[in-house]
């Protein structure tokens, strides 16, 4: 093997790699909040009685999770300033994760929404509580409870997939590889090390997840 | 030169998307054996087997494919491998979709009860038959929606191939949107190629999901 | 020479002491009734007895294979020693019949149409002849227990273990398992069964073992142990099952 291993030539790169992680978490986490909004609602359309609004979720989550991120990238910062809508890289990599992101959390939240009984809603409603207050403190949590480990292997996931942005030319830790590369030739351990940057990262959100578990979840459930 | 979308373009797009259900079923195949693998590792008694496993599962699916794509395509030629995008993308698609389908094939089998293994043992059946004839036949049943269900994510995947070159539907829907300048219906189309193949999937895994006589 | 022998048998899960030193025997033809708190020791002394479970220390002989030998025939052992479970656990993936014929063709070697012949006798036996074709999900709790009796007994073991058969079943399903029960005592089926059941235990069983906190508390003749019982804790139990 006559390759000569320098992972110290990135090291004057570390300014960038920084930067890309803190452009990362700041996508994964706006992502993330509006994919769970959208989310809500899918799942709240999905679940509900109206005809109109179950048909457009259901259509919406089918089309979403049956067609690659890559490509629903490509449509929205390619195709869509075609109709007049035209967004920036980076808003574009928003737009187009979020939208991707909300089937995937709809799905997640109805299955959660539909694991509630409706005895459940009954003593609710039965203690006086008006419909949205049963909503928001008995069914909410008891569902969001039921899919959290879901909810959260699909944000890592999410994470994971912002790297494919890299490709419309939005700024994040992928794209920093590229310009590391062009700068220093070393492929191999540029994208190395990038790659296990996420790892970092993985693991770090795992860890929060599991903290916010034990305090929203364990805790409270024990104490009630 | 730009040209107009035509029906040309849609032909070149399928003919594109017999390399995107290639590099899938070759990535399913090598994947399913590698996963055998993994799976086997995860389960025996023998701890620094089952470290190795956890290590090797944690690494995929706490990475992102795409940087698992760039590390193989760039990796490969330090050990004097041909570069070409073509084994990178079957290699690190294979890899990548082992560490999946090991873990959905261990929650399978070890969600057969440990009853099941009793009732077996009760009525005298060696290890090997009451593994092959009362755990596997359940443990299939079970595996069989999720992993149908991650080949549908794997179909998705392959489009991130196009990204270190390689030539699928994704690559080639690039390509037309540049030369006839109609994004919108060059990867319109693509989408739909992919929804088609991929609904045909998830469609299959839900009937699977209903089969009768499962484990209960 | 007993059918069973156990001798001095000590059993833990952790630190926790489960049996602490049973020694009993069985003889050919005998059913004997187990009773007992939940927690006593019941199941495991069962499941050591046809080698599910591993005891630390004693002796086990069942029908002439010592269980506790380090390298017992267990899988020889189990075909004698056949045993039917609280949960039924029959095969859900397989229809009755291949429930009952699966042992029979890949243990014993028999022919199929062989083994079909057996399963037919067998579900006969337990009343549900016309169940042959059906699976496990679309029978009711007590036929899936009397299936689980069929496919046992189609093994012709010289003893059976029964835990707590009718424990899982709804009331009005419970007669018909022991029915079945009652059916094979009578072929004469070296029996051990542990139950609630006391009534069953005082008719149909020749003899009873009284289980308390790991050890035999009591070991007699089932209707005068039952009707009589010598210590302070049978007494207290029984008055507790019997309300
Ligand atoms: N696999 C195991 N691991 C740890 N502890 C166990 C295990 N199996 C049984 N025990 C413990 O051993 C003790 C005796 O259990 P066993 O099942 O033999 O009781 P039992 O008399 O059959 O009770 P029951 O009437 O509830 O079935 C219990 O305290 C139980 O918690
Ligand atoms: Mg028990």
């Amino acid at each position: 093997m006559s390759y000569n291993f320098r992972f110290s030539a990135l090291l004057p790169y570390t300014d960038e790699i920084v930067r890309g992680v803190v452009l990362t978490l700041q996508l994964s986490v706006i992502t993330m909040s509006i994919g769970l909004v959208i989310g809500l609602f899918v799942a709240l359309a999905r679940t509900g009685s109206i005809p109109v609004l179950r048909g457009a979720a259901t259509t919406y989550v089918e089309a979403i999770r049956n067609t690659p991120l890559l490509v629903q990238l490509l449509i929205v910062f390619f195709g869509l300033p075609h109709l007049g809508i035209r967004f920036d890289a980076n808003t574009a990599a928003v737009v187009a994760l979020s939208i991707n992101l909300g089937a995937y959390c709809g799905e997640i939240l109805r299955a959660g929404l539909q694991s509630i009984r409706t005895s459940q809603v009954e003593a609710g409603r039965s203690l006086g509580l008006t419909a949205g207050q049963t909503f928001r403190h008995v069914v909410l949590f008891q569902a969001v409870k039921a899919v959290y480990p879901a909810l959260t292997s699909q944000f890592v996931l999410l994470l994971l997939a912002t790297s494919v942005v890299s490709a419309i030319g939005a700024t994040e830790l992928f794209s920093e590889a590229s310009f590391i590369d062009s700068r220093t030739y070393r492929s191999f351990e540029t994208y190395s090390l990038i790659t296990a940057a996420y790892l970092v990262l993985t693991l770090t959100f795992r860890a929060l997840f599991a903290v916010v578990w034990q305090l929203v979840f364990v805790r409270r459930s024990r104490s009630r | 030169m730009i040209r107009e979308f035509g029906p040309n373009d849609i032909v070149y797009l399928l003919e594109a998307a017999r390399w995107t259900v290639a590099l899938a079923l070759i990535a399913a195949v090598g994947g399913g054996i590698l996963g055998v693998i993994v799976a086997v590792l995860r389960i025996v008694p023998f701890k620094p087997a089952n470290w190795l496993a956890i290590g090797f599962i944690n690494l995929i699916q706490g990475t992102p494919l795409l940087g698992q794509l760039f590390v193989f395509f760039f990796g490969l030629p330090l050990f004097h491998v041909v570069v070409d995008p073509w084994v990178a993308a079957a290699l690190s698609l294979s890899i990548y979709a082992s560490a999946f389908l090991g873990e959905i094939w261990r929650g399978s089998l070890q969600s057969v009860s440990p009853r099941q293994w009793e009732a077996g043992a009760s009525l005298g059946l060696p290890y090997h038959q009451r593994l092959l004839h009362v755990i596997l036949p359940q443990a299939i049943r079970i595996a069989v929606p999720p992993t149908v269900g991650f080949l549908v994510q794997l179909v998705k995947d392959t489009s991130l191939t196009a990204l270190i070159g390689f030539v699928e539907l994704t690559r080639e829907s690039q390509i037309l949107s540049n030369s006839t300048y109609a994004p919108l219906q060059v990867y319109g189309v693509a989408a739909l190629i992919y929804f088609v193949i991929c609904f045909a999937l998830t469609r299959l895994s839900q009937r699977l999901e209903r089969t009768p006589h499962a484990a209960r | 020479m007993p059918l069973v022998e156990v001798s001095d048998i000590h059993k833990s899960f952790g630190v926790v002491e489960v049996l602490k030193g049973i020694s009993l025997t069985v003889d050919k033809g005998e059913i004997v009734a187990v009773i007992g708190r939940s927690g006593s020791g019941k199941s495991t002394m069962l499941r050591c007895l046809n080698g599910l479970e591993k005891v630390q220390a004693g002796r086990i002989v069942v029908a002439g294979t010592e269980v506790t030998s380090p390298d017992a025939d267990l899988n020889r052992l189990r075909q004698q020693a056949g045993m039917v479970f609280q949960s039924y656990n029959l095969f859900p993936h397989l229809s009755v019949e291949r429930n009952i014929t699966l042992a029979l063709t890949l243990v014993r070697k028999m022919k199929l149409p062989a083994a079909r012949e057996i399963a037919k006798e067998m579900v006969a036996r337990v009343g549900l002849a016309d169940k042959l074709g059906a699976y496990p999900d679309e029978l009711s709790g007590g036929q899936q227990q009397r299936v689980a009796i069929a496919r046992s007994l189609a093994m012709q073991p010289t003893l059976m273990l029964f835990d707590e058969i009718t424990s899982a079943l709804d009331p009005e399903l419970v007669g018909e398992v022991l029915r079945v029960l009652e059916g094979v005592a009578k072929d004469g089926m070296t029996m051990m069964l542990v139950t609630h059941e006391m009534n069953f235990a005082k008719n149909v069983a020749d003899r009873v073992i009284f289980m308390h906190e790991g050890r035999i508390h009591e070991d007699g003749p089932a209707r005068q142990t039952l009707v009589e019982p010598r210590t302070a804790e049978l007494r207290s139990f029984l008055s507790a099952v019997l309300h």
